[in-house]
């Protein structure tokens, strides 16, 4: 039997390149695929791990599970068609891409939304901000067993869905927001029923705060485990609350700020021990800040007037050559759209910045070595990362 | 780690005591209500134009054929299939729909064990939330394409009401492609318009700003695009699916742009008809309106050597004779004739046919005739006094101007009718009193009541526009006629027009009457035809209701040599000229191909 008895955080042994070595042959190590279907997934993608004992010497990414083409059928669609099309991208937080499209092709169309869309949509977004920070939450306290937490947010999460559903009428895929604006305003009594909403999710995070951060077992595990360099920060495009988590103040709502975010008033939230206790914190910390934007927005938000601009024949809109890229903060950190017209009446080129791709692909492909595999849950959990957004 | 963190976690327990939040019977749960659940459609309001069909990115909606639903001028007969493995519930399809009939209920639950159950037409196919009122519709507030025309320019009445300067000034190019912008492609009007044009399409050429394109799709099947797009009665429009929560596309209008685009000089070379073969057959077409100048020129392309016989002094027919110059001037009559002309056609003016060629003529020096003389008898009122001499025929005033004989007009003139005919007389002698005497003295009345008046509402506005008076509602009575002059037309109030069997049978409330003043009456109440060239051979023709003579659908009479079409067939109207005398050029050449 091989014993390595060297400072096991040598082991394993990285090519000049920086990549493990590790041979497979050689019967020290084992293989196993977590995912594409395991309750420690964030959704359909896998991780191939190279094991000795129940520690991690190498790992590799694997995703394809979920790739639709949804950039490519873009391509095959009019812009008002791929409304509909872009939510499906990432479905826990589709609303994000239905902003950063919208605002893509009215950039290169020249389209000036109207105040009232723009109130909508800064709400329409803190509203999906909440719901899905509410669902990852659930999902990080579930990684490590203590799946209480998960039934009380995505209870939670359930009474941000019923007031999407008043205003857009559908729950998940809203497709509320079609370049121009808005389909509509808030139908009346919204305002009394989210502060409600708002009340009861404020309780939810209290007794998560009691129960999740005042756990010594989930403190036990999370802190300490899966650290993030602040160096990788920048050389990894990392961004969201992993950034901020480590210390990075990086935040596009501060840094670069869109729709109404200019005129609201909020902190970014910062730690710096960039372990998994730390982003949980610093999520938590943002729920709470996203209940106080949404309680800042709701009576901004105008109850009558134009939410639409004035927008060519959808059935023949075309827009004449141009290129942009429009981004927003999520709740995994910086999403984009990177648009290309061409004349034509369809995109010429659609690309999706998911903060998912670099979080889950490369920077866990990182951060799982030397992990205990016990700990895999937790840790690509903490990355908060969408499998739907990283293929497309 | 304290001894906090220990504890704390146990503090869960406390809600134990508290309701639980979980719903037991989940479908009992009502969606918001406008919540974006299964499809509903107004059946009867829809008009099966598609544009469903075509927004939906995931080719969830085909159109279909349903029972209970003919396809008639404004609908197509097809309503919306959906297919629930496609939909994505996005709602684009009632964003998008143009009368607004289509919607989705905030029904969620239908549990079903056939698949093929999920692709089903909603509002035809009966289903459990057929009756629901809630659900997502279309805001107000938006539209996904502009639903209020582009505004024509047009001289303002006081710059009008003295010259035939053109009104209509035509639009810019970024307004046609504007206006052009707005066509859903739903070809509603393709099947309504008499020649069946492709309007889509012309109209797409516009947007792409390829006018050549355009006239060539014009020309498919409208040799008098000039003439058409400035004094079509555009039943196209009528049926414009746009029309039912908007204004409907100025159809007319772009068609009349692209016209206006190209040079005349450009034609032969656009339209590729530098060259045609000539097959050597002749053909006599009597009559130089619409009718005959289409069958002229669509002859003229198939190599037929065409001879055009027209009994006044210049082509055009109603639109030249009939049609004031300010609607439409002569230059553009002549721009699609000329073109006409420089296909081959021929032409003999100031000819009867009947009188200076007898019809045994031209059946011998030619292989086929086609007949289009048109409407050009005006009808009496036959009230007492109308046989004074100072009662006139419209049409008989309309040829003179266009001759530009002086008219003899009198400071207050009545004319009988509420066409658009009636509107021309009436608007052209707004402009000769005008000139004569610096002021406005006529008045038009007609049985029907205002709103239901035959004609445009825009001709009736106009007119007004121009200081003459409508009044219409009243059927005449009696030219009053003293010392031999006329000093106006007594009228009854119209109650109603037709009778329980809906014939012309016009009822008057003879309590309520009155006097029109006036010296002068112009009758125009509709126009008869003259077809006496065809008294020889009579006994061979079959006629039909109101002494039509019945034809083939390819317009070819029980004599095989003779087509007739035209407003003596069909219309009346510019649009079914064209496209009867293209019909019937058609029939013409599968007639001597098969000879």
């Amino acid at each position: 039997m091989f014993t390595f008895n060297e400072d096991r955080s040598l082991f394993p042994r990285h090519d000049e390149k920086g990549k493990p070595i590790v041979d497979v042959e050689s019967g020290q190590f084992t293989k196993i695929w977590q995912g594409p279907i395991h309750p420690g997934m964030t959704g359909n993608m896998s991780l191939e791990l190279t094991i000795q004992g129940d520690e991690i010497m190498d790992c590799v990414t694997h995703v394809g599970y979920l790739h639709r083409g949804f950039e490519k059928l873009m391509e095959r669609r009019r812009f008002i068609q791929c409304f509909p099309i872009c939510v499906r991208v990432a479905v826990p937080e589709p609303d994000f891409n239905e902003y950063c499209l919208a605002s893509t092709i009215e950039e290169l169309s020249g389209i000036e939304v109207p105040e009232a869309a723009n109130w909508m949509r800064t709400l329409l977004l803190e509203m999906s901000r909440l719901q899905s920070y509410l669902a990852q939450m659930g999902g990080q306290g579930s990684s490590f067993g203590l799946g209480l937490i998960g039934q009380w947010t995505i209870w939670a999460r359930d009474l941000v869905l019923d007031r999407f559903e008043e205003i857009t009428g559908g729950r998940i895929y809203h497709m509320h927001m079609p370049p121009g604006g808005v389909r509509s305003l808030l139908p009346a009594g919204f305002v009394g029923r989210m502060n409600e909403t708002l009340d009861e999710i404020s309780a939810v995070m209290e007794e998560v705060e009691r129960v999740l951060f005042h756990n010594s077992v989930f403190k036990k595990r999370a802190i300490g485990l899966g650290y993030i360099d602040p160096n990788w920060v920048d050389e990894y495009g990392i961004t969201g609350p992993n950034a901020r988590a480590a210390g990075v103040a990086k935040d596009v709502r501060k840094d670069n700020p869109y729709l109404m975010y200019d005129r609201l008033d909020f902190d970014v939230h910062l730690e710096y021990e960039s372990d998994v206790f730390a982003r949980a914190k610093v999520r938590y910390r943002d729920i709470l800040t996203t209940i106080d934007l949404i309680r800042q927005i709701l009576p901004q938000v105008p109850t009558k007037g134009e939410f639409m601009a004035e927008v060519p024949n959808v059935l023949h809109w075309k827009i004449p050559y141009g290129e942009t890229y429009k981004r927003a903060e999520c709740t995994r950190g910086e999403y984009g759209y990177y648009t290309v017209t061409d004349g034509s009446g369809y995109p010429r080129r659609i690309n999706v910045r998911g903060p998912s791709y670099t979080h889950a692909v490369t920077l866990m492909e990182k951060m799982a070595i030397n992990l205990n595999i016990a700990d895999t849950a937790g840790v690509m959990s903490s990355l908060h990362t969408y499998p739907p957004e990283v293929e497309r | 780690m304290s001894l906090k963190d220990v504890l704390m976690p146990f503090t869960a327990w406390g809600n134990l005591f508290k309701t639980p939040v979980t719903i037991k019977d989940s479908r009992n749960v009502e969606a918001a209500p406008r919540y974006r659940g299964f499809h509903m459609n107004d059946a009867d309001k829809c008009i099966g134009c598609g544009t469903c069909e075509e927004i939906c990115q995931n080719a969830a909606i085909d159109l279909v054929e349903v029972a209970g639903y003919e396809a008639k001028d404004g609908d197509s007969g097809l309503r919306p299939m959906i297919d629930y493995g496609r939909c994505c519930w996005c709602a684009l399809c009632v964003d998008v729909c143009t009368t607004q009939s289509l919607r989705l209920t905030n029904e969620y639950k239908w549990i079903s064990s056939d698949p093929e159950d999920f692709r089903f037409v909603p509002g035809v196919d009966e289903k459990h939330w057929n009756n629901r009122t809630e659900g997502y519709t279309k805001m107000d507030g938006y539209d996904l394409y502009s639903t209020q025309r582009v505004e024509m320019g047009e001289l303002h009445a006081e710059e009008r009401d003295k010259s035939f300067v053109e009104m209509i000034k035509g639009y810019s190019l970024e307004q046609a492609q504007k206006e052009a912008d707005r066509c859903v492609e739903c070809g509603i009007c393709i099947a309504t318009c008499p020649a069946h044009m492709g309007i889509p399409r012309y109209i797409e050429a516009v947007r792409h700003g390829d006018m050549e394109e355009g006239l060539r799709i014009l020309y498919e099947t409208n040799p008098l695009p000039e003439i058409c797009g400035r004094i079509c009665t555009h039943k196209c429009e009528t049926v414009c699916s746009l029309n039912h929560k908007g204004d409907a596309l100025s159809i007319r209008w772009l068609k009349r742009y692209i016209a206006d685009q190209v040079p005349a000089e450009r034609y032969k070379e656009i339209l590729g008809t530098d060259k045609i073969v000539k097959n050597g057959k002749k053909v006599a077409i009597v009559g130089a309106g619409p009718a005959g100048l289409s069958a002229a020129h669509y002859l003229s392309l198939m190599g037929y050597q065409v001879k055009v016989y027209e009994v006044q002094e210049a082509p055009g027919g109603m639109t030249r004779y009939g049609i004031p110059e300010y609607r439409l001037p002569y230059d553009m009559i002549d721009k699609d004739i000329d073109y006409i002309k420089s296909l081959g056609a021929e032409f003999q003016f100031g000819t009867r046919v009947g009188v200076d060629v007898p019809l045994e003529t031209l059946e011998k020096e030619y292989d086929a005739v086609f007949a289009a003389t048109g409407l050009h008898l005006g009808r009496s009122t036959r009230v007492p006094g109308s046989d004074h001499k100072r009662v006139y025929q419209a049409i008989d005033l309309l040829r003179d101007v266009s001759y530009g004989k002086e008219i003899d007009l009198s400071e207050k003139i009545v004319v009988v009718g509420g066409g658009n005919v009636a509107m021309d007389i009436t608007r052209t002698i707004a402009r000769l009193q005008n000139k004569k005497y610096g002021k406005v003295g006529v008045t038009a009345t007609c049985l029907e009541a205002e709103g239901s008046m035959p004609a445009d509402d825009e001709e009736v506005i106009e007119a007004r526009e121009e200081n003459a008076t409508i009044d219409p509602g009243w059927g005449p009575q009696e030219i009053i006629v003293e010392n031999g002059e006329i000093k106006g037309l007594r009228v009854a109030k119209c109650l109603r027009i037709f009778d329980d069997e809906g014939r012309f049978n016009p009822t008057m409330d003879m309590e309520n009457q009155k006097v029109f003043e006036a010296e002068m009456i112009v009758e125009s109440i509709g126009q008869g035809m003259d077809i006496s060239y065809t008294d020889n051979i009579k006994e061979k023709l079959t006629f039909g209701p109101r002494g039509r003579i019945q034809v083939s659908p390819d317009f070819q009479s029980d004599i095989p040599w003779l087509f007739v079409g035209g407003d003596i067939i069909e219309g009346p109207d510019v649009i079914h000229g064209i496209a009867n005398g293209h019909k019937a050029a058609k029939g013409i050449d599968k007639f001597l191909k098969g000879k």
